[in-house]
């Protein structure tokens, strides 16, 4: 039987640019949505017709084959037509700007963009000059709403709830959306958040989001019910912000010995994709712990809450 | 466009006029006449001295020097799609700015004695108030080799800078102040460490973090600040931090000061009346370099203007077409206009009760005169009669589309001011007078 999404969830959004400016509300209807998509998900016929007659585009300034496969499963397990738009940096050097690539789109009459962007705000700009609905994949060091969506609703079927919880965030702070949306969606849903990173890895002003500070792993992960870590980019490894591979594996980088300082049964999460002996060893990412795998398959299922939620929108719109 | 061989500006009696004059404390009301382009006479020597004078009666508004803005980007030459003299002096006109010093940082830019003397040509033959170029400090702006200083100056430049560049080397920083300061020539500065603030799109903090921007940091400012007033003391020469825009710069420049050392300082009216909270969602109009400060920091620069520590308050006028505004933040350029709206803004000030009226008109006229030896900048018989009458009440909305200058990048659109130019005066001639058409 399929199951059928909460028709009391009314998602008030045309948008979904960020986690900031989502209310508990939106937050915990589009997590039980998410679970209804689980739940189809896993069945033979995985099938919907939610989106039928739509066109999904995923324009991605900047690759991704996870999030973008993620982003098409999802449209595709709905019913939308869905259309990959790698824009690269070919049309960018040919001198086409965010906002013609924008209105060349809204031309083609879709009714969902996801778009990622490598500059901060930059999705926003976008949504600001098309008729349709658009989804965040990801801007800058600014946001990426569905990965934070999905890590929640990972730990929320791991640890049963997510208010109380310590989350420890691990890794480059600084240069993450992953990091800035989960800071702000947990805390929503009343976790305690850490981070925790040598101070070149972290924002001015950190604290002010709302989280408290570590530069040990060791003090960090102390009675830590989650440990997220972030992708850490070979370039920044040069000694720009860390002096080598070799010193931030030893002081940053999760083996199971460093994951021995948090509770007995802490989980442990990365967004992908990792870079194994950098900020993560093998031993941990493949472990018994691990809800690595568990993320990729709530992905598809958030970002199906979060298509249907704006699809339904537009409807009644 | 003025003819080869132009009239005698009119004869004219300003009367009923609340005259301030900041160069001499004058604040009374009075009449002030105008003869061939000059001011004649001033308060009860003008008084009835009608003789074949034009009547402007000034219905009580203020009369005062007219404004001097040092540093404004005009786009002549190489970037007359952002500006031309002719759009920046109707704009200047429109805002009470009487005299425009304009930035050197134009392609090619300005590092030549025929490049200052085609600025001073187009300016004759298109401006309508008095425009003085800067010429840079190094060839090309490249930070590397002084420019011809000695006959820029005698071409008529009035004062020397690398525009938004930092000069990096502390070497060819101090062999470029050592030579300047055998002309008296003013070095103007841009104080940022651009290796320090490299990839930053906004100050640095916590805003910055909420939006994912890269920040600039303020220490990059001080730095810079600090290496400068050293080799002001090292060298003897006169320097002028261009722009500074936050509480730790005015520490700096209110010590050096303290010191005796030849040092002053400017800030836009931008860093004086908006901070970094009005980017907003990434607003790009408010993307400025450097940029705004946290509001502590405008406090600050506020509190320094009413003290005298900052000497003048300039518009940073640069305009900026739209396309390189509509881009993601941190890739859109940066600047705002600004010589039409800083009067205006500058009033917020005024009406707040943050800084004294006579003050203001002193960092916008007579400070700047002095400190680049223009003629202007005060009410005194003999003075210029560049001239502006200001009604410091007048409610209004600025509406962005009908600014005079060619690019429309104001962070006060639809702002609400109150006070604003009625009637601009350049030698006795007006070249603006409001709900009339200009010229």
């Amino acid at each position: 039987m399929e199951p059928e999404p909460n028709p009391l969830f009314v998602f008030p959004h045309r948008h979904l640019l960020g986690v900031a400016g989502l209310s508990p509300q939106d937050i915990e209807g589009l997590l039980a949505a998410a679970e209804d998509a689980v739940a189809l998900s896993r069945q033979f016929e995985k099938k919907r017709v939610s989106l039928r007659g739509r066109t999904q585009i995923n324009l991605f300034f900047e690759n991704s084959t996870r999030t973008q496969s993620s982003f098409e499963i999802a449209g595709k397990r709905l019913g939308a037509d869905v259309m990959n738009m790698s824009v690269g940096s070919s049309s960018i050097k040919k001198g086409e700007t965010v906002l013609d690539t924008a209105a060349t789109l809204n031309a083609m009459r879709p009714d969902i963009i996801v778009v990622r962007h490598h500059a901060a705000g930059a999705v926003a700009l976008l949504a600001q000059k098309v008729d349709c609905s658009v989804i965040n994949a990801g801007d800058g060091a600014h946001e990426h709403p569905t990965q934070a969506l999905l890590d929640a609703l990972t730990i929320k079927r791991a640890k049963g709830r997510i208010e109380g919880l310590v989350v420890a965030i691990c890794g480059d702070v600084l240069h993450s959306r992953v990091a800035r949306s989960n800071i702000i969606l947990l805390n929503a849903l009343g976790a305690r958040v850490r981070v925790v990173a040598p101070s070149t890895l972290l924002p001015a002003g950190v604290e002010r989001l709302g989280v408290t500070t570590y530069r040990t792993m060791r003090e960090g992960l102390k009675d830590a019910d989650v440990v997220m870590m972030l992708r850490l980019q070979l370039e920044r490894m040069d000694g720009s912000y860390v002096p080598s591979v070799k010193e931030y594996f030893a002081h940053f980088g999760l083996d199971a010995q460093k994951l021995a300082y948090a509770k007995p049964d802490a989980v442990v999460m990365h967004p992908g994709p990792m870079n194994r002996g950098v900020e993560i060893a093998s031993e941990v990412a493949d472990g018994p712990r691990s809800l690595i795998r568990d993320q990729v398959e709530m992905g598809v299922a958030v970002r199906m809450a979060v298509l249907e939620a704006l699809g339904g929108r537009l409807r009644n719109a | 466009m003025r003819d080869a061989a132009p009239p005698p500006p009119p004869r004219a009696l300003f009367v009923d006029a609340r005259l301030i004059c900041p160069a001499s404390g004058l604040d009374e009301v009075g009449a002030l006449l105008v003869d061939d382009g000059k001011i004649a006479a001033v308060g009860r020597d003008a008084q009835g001295q009608v003789d074949g004078a034009e009547i402007v009666s000034c219905r009580g508004q203020i009369l005062a020097p007219g404004l001097i803005d040092v540093g404004a980007f005009v786009g002549e030459p190489g970037a007359e799609h952002r500006e031309t003299i002719a759009t920046a002096s109707e704009a200047a006109a429109a805002g009470g700015v009487t005299t425009i010093v304009t930035r050197p940082d134009t392609t090619p830019s300005v590092d030549a004695p025929e490049i200052v003397d085609y600025l001073k040509r187009r300016a004759r033959d298109t401006a309508s108030v008095n425009v003085h170029p800067m010429a840079a400090l190094t060839k090309g702006l490249a930070g590397k080799e002084m420019t011809e200083i000695g006959l820029l100056l005698e071409a008529g430049a009035v004062a020397f800078s690398d525009g938004p560049r930092t000069i990096a080397s502390a070497r060819v920083m101090r062999r470029a102040m050592t030579y300047a300061r055998d002309f008296d020539a003013l070095v103007c500065c841009h104080v940022e460490d651009a290796d320090l603030t490299a990839g930053g799109a906004m100050n640095e903090g916590e805003f910055a973090s909420r939006l994912g921007l890269p920040g600039r940091p303020k220490a990059a400012e001080a730095l810079i600040l600090e290496r400068d007033i050293r080799l002001a003391a090292l060298t003897g020469a006169r320097y002028h931090a261009s722009l500074i825009t936050c509480a730790e710069s005015v520490a700096i420049i209110a010590k050096a000061k303290a010191d005796g050392l030849p040092v002053t300082c400017g800030a836009s009216i931008a860093h004086l009346t908006l901070n970094e909270n009005d980017v907003g969602e990434y607003r790009t109009f408010f993307k400025l370099s450097p940029p705004l400060r946290h509001e502590d920091d405008r406090l600050a620069l506020v509190q320094a203007l009413a003290e005298g520590v900052i000497d003048i308050v300039v518009s940073a006028h640069d305009p900026q077409d739209v396309e390189t505004k509509r881009r993601p933040f941190a890739e859109a350029e940066d600047g705002a206009i600004g010589l039409e709206t800083m009067l205006a803004a500058g009033l917020r000030l005024v009406h707040s009760g943050e800084v004294p009226l006579a003050r203001l008109l002193a960092a916008m006229s007579t400070r700047p005169a002095a400190l680049l030896g223009l003629p202007g900048g005060s009410l005194k018989v003999g003075a210029p009669a560049d001239l502006v009458v200001i009604d410091p009440d007048a409610p209004w909305v600025l509406d962005a589309a009908s600014l005079r200058s060619k690019s429309k990048n104001t962070p006060f659109d639809g702002a609400r001011l109150s006070g604003r130019a009625t009637r601009t005066v350049v030698a006795g001639r007006t070249v603006h007078a409001y709900g009339r058409p200009s010229g």
